[in-house]
């Protein structure tokens, strides 16, 4: 199966991959600090494990990224 | 209004923009920007938006300079060190440009006192490293009705996104709630290429100047990334989510709160 990964053709040599696997597969060290697109459309957290992927689709990996100063947080980094 | 000669001479190079002109220029020298940190994001913007003569800046933090802030922080010097950083700032600014209008917070961003902060101003820069923060400056700028520009570094990367609430998508469409506090790294703990703090804190300075004088099209509904190691861009297209829960259909967030206990609640 041929699916593009933030922009990138992948091919996945299983059948039937869901968005959990697929992180799996990309070796994302924190699932937890990724948002996950799929065809433009944002999958629920809590379906990571049910969404299967299908041909040609477009998933996009988006990561939560802080940075800049600490000295203004309501909570301490 | 007559410009003096040496408003023209100062922002000529504005001036000569088409796009910007006497008209933008005037617009700039009007509007109230508030930067949310006095870091590595926050310090190339204070600098930018002083330069650009941006008329009246309000900058927020609570930390004091320290060595370790040097190697990215661009507005402080080392013999600041010990000092307030919104101080710092503060003069840096004044010294580039000394007829602004800089107003300093030298406190913590909490539920308690955010939407007082941001009261009165046009544009909101969030410089935070802490997802809690940027959670809370999204949601009171969307309840506000404030844009905003999100910025975010770590290593060799950095994301922006600009929010326009009402209009755009927020960053709550993107990133439903605060990642888990544990699988979280900070540019303190992970480490951060100085650098890189200035390509995203002048990206997120040239939303503020795009939105003020209306020219150009702003980075709303997209997520810009970069990574510098391989020097790659990245846009991603967002769409507002109907069931965002705070600028969707049906909005379950209506009023604001501290993800967790907070510096705020622990001075009470």
């Amino acid at each position: 199966m041929n699916i593009r990964v933030n922009g990138e053709t992948q091919v996945l040599a299983e059948g039937s991959v869901t968005v959990a696997r697929l992180l799996d597969i990309q070796q994302v060290e924190s699932p937890d600090m990724v948002s996950v697109q799929r065809n433009g459309d944002f999958v629920e957290r809590d379906n990571f494990g049910s969404t299967l992927l299908a041909e040609n689709d477009e998933i996009e990996f988006l990561y939560f990224m802080g940075g800049g100063a600490c000295g203004c947080l309501g909570v301490r980094c | 209004m007559e410009l003096s000669d040496s408003y023209l001479e100062r922002y000529s190079r504005h001036i000569l923009l088409h796009d910007v002109g006497v008209e933008g220029q005037e617009k700039l020298s009007a509007a109230k920007v508030l930067i949310l940190g006095a870091g590595g994001l926050g310090a190339p913007v204070a600098l930018y938006l002083a330069a650009a003569g941006v008329g009246t800046i309000g900058i927020l933090d609570h930390d004091l300079v320290e060595l370790s802030n040097l190697q990215r922080q661009v507005v402080h010097f080392t013999r600041d060190i010990g000092a307030p950083k919104v101080d710092s700032a503060r003069q840096k600014m004044l010294a580039i440009n000394p007829e602004l209008i800089v107003k300093t917070y030298q406190d913590y961003l909490c539920a308690a006192n955010i939407r007082e902060v941001i009261d009165g101003y046009d544009f909101v820069v969030d410089g935070v490293d802490n997802f809690p923060t940027k959670f809370l400056i999204n949601d009171a700028c969307v309840m506000a009705g404030i844009p905003f520009s999100h910025g975010g570094i770590l290593r060799f990367d950095g994301q922006t996104m600009t929010v326009v609430p009402g209009r755009s998508a927020c960053y709550r469409c993107v990133f439903r709630t605060p990642p888990p506090s544990d699988a979280v790294p900070t540019c303190s703990q992970a480490g951060v290429l100085g650098a890189i703090a200035g390509m995203l804190g002048t990206i997120q300075a040239t939303e503020v100047l795009k939105y003020i004088t209306g020219v150009g099209d702003l980075l709303t509904d997209t997520l810009l990334s970069f990574n510098a190691k391989a020097m790659t861009f990245r846009r991603v297209a967002i769409k507002r989510q109907p069931a965002c829960p705070v600028c969707g259909e049906r909005p379950t967030i209506t009023k604001l709160v501290d993800a967790e206990q907070s510096v705020c609640d622990l001075k009470r």
